[in-house]
């Protein structure tokens, strides 16, 4: 057994937190230059160069890369030969009011009815789960609300199948068009029960952009849905070009005999995900 | 493309001529607002009450800044997605507005307004917040401190670039999806 003290977590969480907020992965930006080059569209090329040029912008004046600062979504993956002094979810949610706080990043949780603000962007949302090992995984994405608004959860009937899944997941890109500030990322979790599939679908969003699914077979669905959604023409900023999606991720799970759950999770080009191991 | 450099507020042949996919940079004021703003906007209309600021001519930027740092005025500032607004916009067309400033579709009501009010949609680049922020060289709330973010701002701006997303005449830049290559049909 090891023993984490919950006190080091925060200030580890919130460095994560402000530093993801300004610095877009190094894969993000690689793929905006890739896809700048292969667009044929002025416009499209232009957008890519924005989007760039807002990179430099986030870290030079540390200004956060949108003012969407999102809901703060961890996935806390807890080593079974751990202990924990103190509450690790106290921790994790204290980290993160402090990174929002300190990096004057925008709090945009708010109550459902009277839409007052909370003030400090709490709840965290924390997915938990336990793993082998004596470490923890506390993986952090800053969600903004105008592609979370575009995404969707729905129950196939298991006649449809892999048909029923390309068409749900193409229409819901068609139907949202420039609102969720394309070039999107999309998370698509296949299989589980009605709230396992959106969190397969959230967590298929931290993998980074380069990253193959390990299994060949859903490593070639992942093709053909980026390849269909990409046909779409929609483009950065919904302005028209090749590039309406930088990257499809699907993750799945077994699933009851009479359903077929699918969720949609639609990532904006603003991707910022980051992850400490402690 | 055409490119416009406009001063506020706006008259009707300032916009007039705008067709969509021409670039704008806007100099002057313009004004912040979003869901919450504008739903307190509609109950002053409503109460027969003096709003925050001048409607006619306005240009109307769908955004809520993130905090600003010391040193600077603002802090990321790119815009929100517009249809949110889409049930008060042709109201507010309608007392004077000439322009909103967002990001994504507009409702088919709010078309209508814009050709019948002579105003128009611009698009700003979503996600470009620091970029943006740039252009805004000073900002002030005016109006509804205490909705934090979705406060009104009188924002100052020097050459904010947008493009003509819906112009007076029914002209629309946003790609349509080709259902077809993408095997929807
Ligand atoms: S969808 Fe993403 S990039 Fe666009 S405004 Fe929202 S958080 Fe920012």
């Amino acid at each position: 057994m090891r023993t984490i003290k919950a006190a080091d977590i925060v200030p580890k969480v919130a460095d994560m937190v402000r530093h993801a907020s300004i610095h877009l992965p190094a894969d993000v930006k690689r793929a905006f230059k890739d896809r700048m080059a292969a667009e044929d569209s002025p416009a499209a090329r232009e957008i890519f160069r924005q989007l760039l040029e807002n990179s430099d912008m986030a870290e030079a004046t540390g200004l956060p890369l949108c003012q969407d600062c999102g809901l703060a979504v961890f996935f806390v993956d807890v080593g079974e030969d751990v202990v924990v002094q103190g509450s690790l979810k106290d921790a994790v949610t204290r980290g993160m009011v402090l990174g929002y706080q300190e990096g004057f990043l925008r709090k945009s949780s708010c109550d459902p009815m009277t839409r007052a603000n909370t003030g400090d962007n709490t709840p965290a949302i924390i997915h938990f789960d336990f793993v082998p090992g004596d470490r923890i995984r506390i993986a952090f994405m800053a969600k903004g609300g105008g592609s979370e608004n575009m995404s969707r959860v729905t129950m196939l009937s298991p006649a449809q199948g892999w048909e029923g899944i390309r068409r749900f997941v193409v229409e819901r890109v068609a139907e949202a068009g420039p609102n969720p500030c394309p070039p999107i990322m999309l998370g698509v979790g296949v299989g589980g029960t009605f709230e396992r599939a959106p969190i397969l679908a959230k967590r298929a969003l931290l993998r980074h952009l380069d990253e193959r699914h390990p299994d060949p077979k859903i490593a070639a669905l992942e093709d053909e849905l980026l390849d269909a959604v990409n046909r779409l023409g929609i483009g950065p900023m919904g302005l028209g070009g090749q590039t309406t999606c930088l990257g499809v991720k699907i993750e799945m799970a077994p699933c009851h005999l009479a359903s077929l759950p699918l969720a949609v999770n639609v990532q904006c080009h603003s991707i910022r995900h980051e992850e400490v191991v402690v | 493309m055409p490119e416009y450099k406009l001063r506020t507020p706006l008259t009707d042949a300032d916009v007039a001529p705008l067709r969509a996919g021409d670039v704008v940079f806007i100099t002057g004021t313009i004004y912040t607002a979003r869901d919450a703003a504008h739903k307190r906007l509609m109950a002053l209309i409503d109460e027969g009450q003096p709003l925050p600021f001048e409607l006619a001519g306005s240009i109307v930027y769908y955004v809520g800044p993130s905090p600003a740092p010391p040193g600077r005025p603002i802090g990321a500032a790119g815009p929100t997605t517009s249809y949110r607004m889409d049930t008060y916009a042709p109201r507010l067309h309608a007392l004077g507005q000439k322009a909103s400033i967002g990001k994504g579709k507009r409702s088919d009501a709010v078309k209508a307004a814009l050709r019948e009010h002579t105003a128009v949609y611009f698009g700003a680049t979503g996600g470009a917040g620091a970029l943006l922020s740039k252009c805004i060289t000073a900002a002030r709330i005016i109006a509804f401190d205490d909705l934090g973010p979705e406060a009104i701002r009188e924002l100052t701006v020097e050459d904010f670039p947008v493009l003509v997303i819906n112009d007076s005449v029914g002209g629309e830049l946003y790609a349509v999806p080709d259902r077809k290559a993408a095997g929807l049909e």
